[in-house]
């Protein structure tokens, strides 16, 4: 006697569309960069690097409601070695910024970084002697938030956008002229 | 004990101590920068004093007051009768000198620290006078009243971000 079987109809999960290329009958061709930048976006791991009030906002995404797992962020790496995407939330004070350049040289290429408001973008608010205006005084920066605090589905999109940023990027992009200018612009070999 | 008995046994012990106050039922008093160890000492070990708990220690700046322009405030408490008192010593901007209380309280180190941090108060004796909160780079005392509200030399601030650009 069959069991009888759950299945929810009106699930909304959308599945990742198959990436472009040949297929037949048992097989499939694609390129390296769409199979791998398919996987890469889809499952990020965030270094949540949270100093202030936009960390407490970044907290509730992470929580049950806003749910950045959803997205493929499963869970928080505490250390830079394993981690990809490099989430900076709050404000950067000066002294701070030696650090932070050293956590993000710490992270293995490939790594993106999300500033995650107005402090991490500009320095917000504190337009004052001890407060590093914007992290990419210090750090190249991928993708910017706004808002003082962004909303939790703000640090959704700006994760999305990064995610398309990813999916899209070349593989051999880390190896060009214009991306070691970028680094060598902020001395990083 | 209260304040009048306390200013009575200190003015007895420090004749120079002056500019007796008492607004909000805190007595603070003003005492020549050579001698505020000297007071500290008696404050802490004097059976009647007993003051062994250092609340707070910091820095002012009085732009206007030539001559005295910065002060350091040290406010007491003793904890066994519950009694506070405010001690202030004030310097001149151009030889901010004034000797470390760390030698009575060791907590008076970080806020020491501090206050030189902000302030560029010189503590003689201090065993590691160093900035504590900003950047070692840093060539000024920010929080003297010395800068402009808005600095338009800055180079650091990204006009674009602003739409100032
Ligand atoms: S941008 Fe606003 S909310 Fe975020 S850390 Fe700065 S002051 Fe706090």
């Amino acid at each position: 006697m069959g069991r009888p079987v759950q299945y929810n109809e009106n699930s909304k999960v959308i599945l990742a569309d198959i990436p472009e290329g040949y297929s037949g009958e048992g097989f499939m061709a694609t390129k390296f960069d769409q199979v791998i930048g398919l996987a890469r976006a889809n499952s990020l791991w965030p270094l949540p690097f949270a100093t202030s009030c936009c960390g407490i906002e970044f907290m509730a995404t992470m929580g049950a409601n806003y749910d950045l797992a959803r997205f493929g962020s499963e869970r928080m790496g505490f250390t830079p070695r394993q981690c990809d995407m490099l989430l900076v939330a709050g404000t950067i004070a000066k002294k701070m910024a030696p650090i932070l350049r050293q956590v993000y040289l710490q992270m293995a290429e490939p790594r993106w970084v999300i500033a995650i408001g107005a402090c991490a973008s500009s320095g917000g608010i504190f337009d004052s002697y001890p407060v590093l205006q914007g992290i990419d005084q210090v750090i190249p920066v991928d993708v910017y938030v706004p808002g003082c605090p962004p909303r939790p589905e703000g640090i959704l999109d700006g994760v999305l956008k990064l995610q398309d940023i990813v999916k899209h990027e070349s593989l051999r992009r880390r190896h060009s002229e214009q991306y070691k200018g970028l680094l060598s612009e902020y001395g990083i070999q | 004990m209260t304040n009048e008995q306390l200013k009575e046994l200190l003015s007895a012990k420090f004749p120079e101590l002056s500019e007796w106050d008492e607004s909000y039922g805190l007595l603070s008093v003003r005492v020549p920068a050579a001698k505020n160890l000297e007071l500290l000492q008696f404050l802490y070990n004097d059976p009647a004093m007993q003051f062994q708990f250092l609340t707070d220690l910091t820095g002012i700046h009085y732009p206007d007051r030539a001559g005295e322009e910065l002060c350091v405030v040290y406010h007491l408490h003793n904890l066994v009768a519950n009694i506070r008192i405010r001690v202030k010593v004030y310097v001149p901007v151009a030889a901010p000198d004034v000797y470390s209380a760390t030698p009575v309280f060791s907590g008076a180190n970080w806020m020491e620290r501090e206050t030189y941090d902000f302030f560029g108060i010189n503590f003689i004796g201090h065993p590691n006078l160093t900035r504590i909160l900003n950047v070692d780079e840093m060539d000024y005392f920010p929080m003297r009243k010395e800068y402009p509200m808005e600095d338009p030399t800055r180079t650091d601030k990204d006009d674009e971000m602003f739409g100032r650009g």
